[in-house]
């Protein structure tokens, strides 16, 4: 019973994220990318058992020692262990990361959305206060929320994430208007679906593409510019183990102790670079005319 | 010609207002304002009192919002950029000799990032997949993950402290030189992949292959044929960078203690001295918006197709 009388082609379809997943492995920046947040993930997670001192204690007996057996990275200028303030500090990185891309992407989003797909009095009115949001150079804008808000961790990372929000608005506004115009969307309409579904069901999932692909560029950028906040004192505030506020102190002992500036700019370097090489790798993945 | 730049300067009027209004807000959402903040527990509670209503009513902070908009709107008009609440002097006179300062810091960085970015960019092209073009993408990409703050305080230490080329704080044109590479090396490196790709793209056209087969010389034929036409390309780029340039001297002015408009913004921040905030935010918008207006129209000059799309 169990032979077919005919041999049939397998015609059974890998899912899609899984054959993304299979290229994405095969490509190099990706990978490299992926090793290195999955390590920045796996530091955040267990800081606790990494991190051999206690990234606030103060240890004045001990400042600013040298890279050591017992201090990886040395210490900074209250004795604090470097090693473990670097490692307690990739939970405030990827914090601010998932923060800021958080705000950005879902406002941005939604604005695009409504651009795109609303009225005319909609988009254009969307659109101009866009124009004039995207005037403003990123960090400008950045700095005006910060002015506005008061300068503190929290404040620095939604400035980082609204800053954010004309450039996602204005790239799903434009991706909207090309999936409208598709032959999905019109059978969607035909079978019955509000406008409210289609805009959800239909569009949204098929502007995900460039979404990702925007994500991966946005995000290293906004790491970047929350925490050159903190080095400028309008981010995080020492003594919190964030690599940029890090710095704040640390520049002025630039001469006697290198170690202290060399270690949170080394790490926040190897982490934005491989966010950017992971962009890389998902753009070469998704968007391979791009 | 005249037709298109009038229709880019129409489009501007809302942006500007729309600045103007941004700028404005600055002050106008702050639950307690500047004067409110500078009085509490320094006098007896009626002494402030009286003194914080004075002062509000100096500064018109009693009227509402959209009156005071107005008045602001105004004075911008008349260029009155307020009061400095901490400096305790006009706004303008501390921005004028800084505006200058961070103009000479962006032009020494942009002439660096043209000649480095534009340079690597042309050889990668030309030279593609040799070890020249490779080195040039690898620190073309570790620049793009570089944190402009980072690489300043890199800079200081190898070229002051380690090499000992430049005194740790240098006095005269000497200042200049370390913020201007900060800055323009770190723009450099998307410049120079812009380039490479345009020059690539340029370069594989019929029209060089038929200039190469007349047998135009090399050199000649990267500079003079395809270099013209991968510029148009590098243009547009350029008008965001100078944007970059601006935004990257509120950190490199910090480090350096260039005293520029970067340097202030981050200073009035900090103080939370809104109509020194205000201004420089304001000015700083308007020389981007300034910048992209003179990009467009040049780009318009330059490839006269885009005048006809718009």
């Amino acid at each position: 019973m169990t032979d077919a009388l005919v041999d049939l082609p397998d015609l059974r379809v890998e899912p899609r994220w899984r054959r993304l997943i299979g290229r994405l492995l095969a490509d190099r920046s990706a990978v490299l990318g992926g090793a290195i947040l999955l390590l920045l993930l796996v530091c955040a997670v267990a800081a606790p058992l990494i991190a051999p001192y206690d990234p606030l204690a103060i240890a004045p007996m001990a400042r600013l020692r040298p890279p050591s057996p017992q201090h990886w990275f040395g210490t900074d200028e209250v004795g604090r262990d470097l090693f473990s303030r670097i490692v307690y500090g990739t939970r405030y990185f990827l914090l601010i990361c998932a923060v800021a891309a958080s705000i950005s992407a879902s406002i941005g989003t939604l604005l695009g959305l409504l651009a795109g797909a609303g009225s005319a009095l909609v988009d254009g009115v969307i659109m101009r206060l866009i124009d004039v949001l995207l005037a403003f150079p990123y960090i400008l804008m950045v700095l005006v929320v910060v002015a506005i808000l008061g300068p503190s961790l929290w404040t620095g990372m939604a400035a980082v994430g609204i800053a954010g929000i004309p450039g996602y608005a204005r790239l799903i506004r434009s991706a909207v208007l090309g999936v409208k115009r598709e032959d999905y969307v019109d059978g969607a309409r035909v079978l019955g679906a509000s406008e409210t579904e289609i805009l959800f069901g239909t569009v949204l999932p098929n502007v995900l593409s460039p979404l990702i692909v925007y994500l991966s560029y946005a995000t290293p950028l906004a790491a970047l510019l929350a925490s050159a906040l903190s080095f400028a004192g309008l981010g995080a505030q020492p003594p919190i183990p964030e690599w940029g506020a890090m710095l704040v102190n640390a520049r002025t002992y630039l001469f006697s102790a290198w170690w202290a500036v060399t270690a949170p700019g080394a790490a926040l370097f190897v982490a934005i670079f491989g966010l950017n090489v992971l962009g890389n790798g998902l753009r070469d993945v998704l968007d391979p005319q791009g | 010609m005249a037709r298109y730049v009038l229709r880019r300067l129409l489009l501007a009027v809302p942006v500007v207002v729309g600045i103007m209004l941004i700028t404005f807000l600055i002050k106008a959402v702050i639950p307690t304002d500047a004067v409110t903040a500078q009085f509490q527990g320094q006098m007896s509670e009626a002494d402030a009192a009286q003194a914080i209503a004075a002062l509000r009513a100096k500064y018109h902070l009693d009227l509402p919002w959209y009156r005071q908009f107005v008045l602001y709107v105004e004075s911008l008009l008349h260029g009155d950029l307020g009061e400095s609440i901490r400096l305790r002097r006009p706004v303008s006179s501390e921005i004028g000799f800084r505006y200058l300062n961070t103009l000479m810091l962006t032009g020494a960085a942009l002439s660096i990032a043209l000649v480095v970015g534009m340079g690597t960019g042309i050889l990668a092209a030309v030279r593609r997949n040799s070890w020249l073009d490779v080195t040039a993408t690898t620190v073309g990409l570790f620049g793009t993950s570089m944190p402009a703050f980072f690489f300043g305080l890199l800079l200081i230490l190898v070229v002051s402290v380690w090499l000992r080329w430049l005194p740790v704080v240098p006095r005269g044109p000497a200042a200049i030189v370390l913020p201007a590479l900060a800055l323009g090396l770190i723009e450099a490196a998307p410049l120079s992949r812009v380039t490479r790709t345009a020059m690539i793209d340029v370069l594989r056209r019929d029209y060089i292959r038929a200039a190469r087969a007349r047998g135009t010389g090399e050199i000649a034929l990267v500079l003079r044929h395809a270099l013209p036409n991968a510029l148009l390309v590098v243009l547009t780029v350029i008008g965001l960078q100078i944007g970059n340039l601006l935004g990257g001297a509120f950190i490199v002015e910090t480090i350096f203690s260039w005293h520029g408009i970067g340097e202030l913004a981050v200073e009035a921040i900090g103080w939370r001295d809104f109509a020194l905030t205000q201004a420089v935010i304001l000015v700083s918008a308007g020389t981007y918006l300034a910048v992209n207006l003179v990009a467009d129209i040049l780009y318009a000059w330059v490839d006269p197709r885009v005048e006809l799309a718009a």
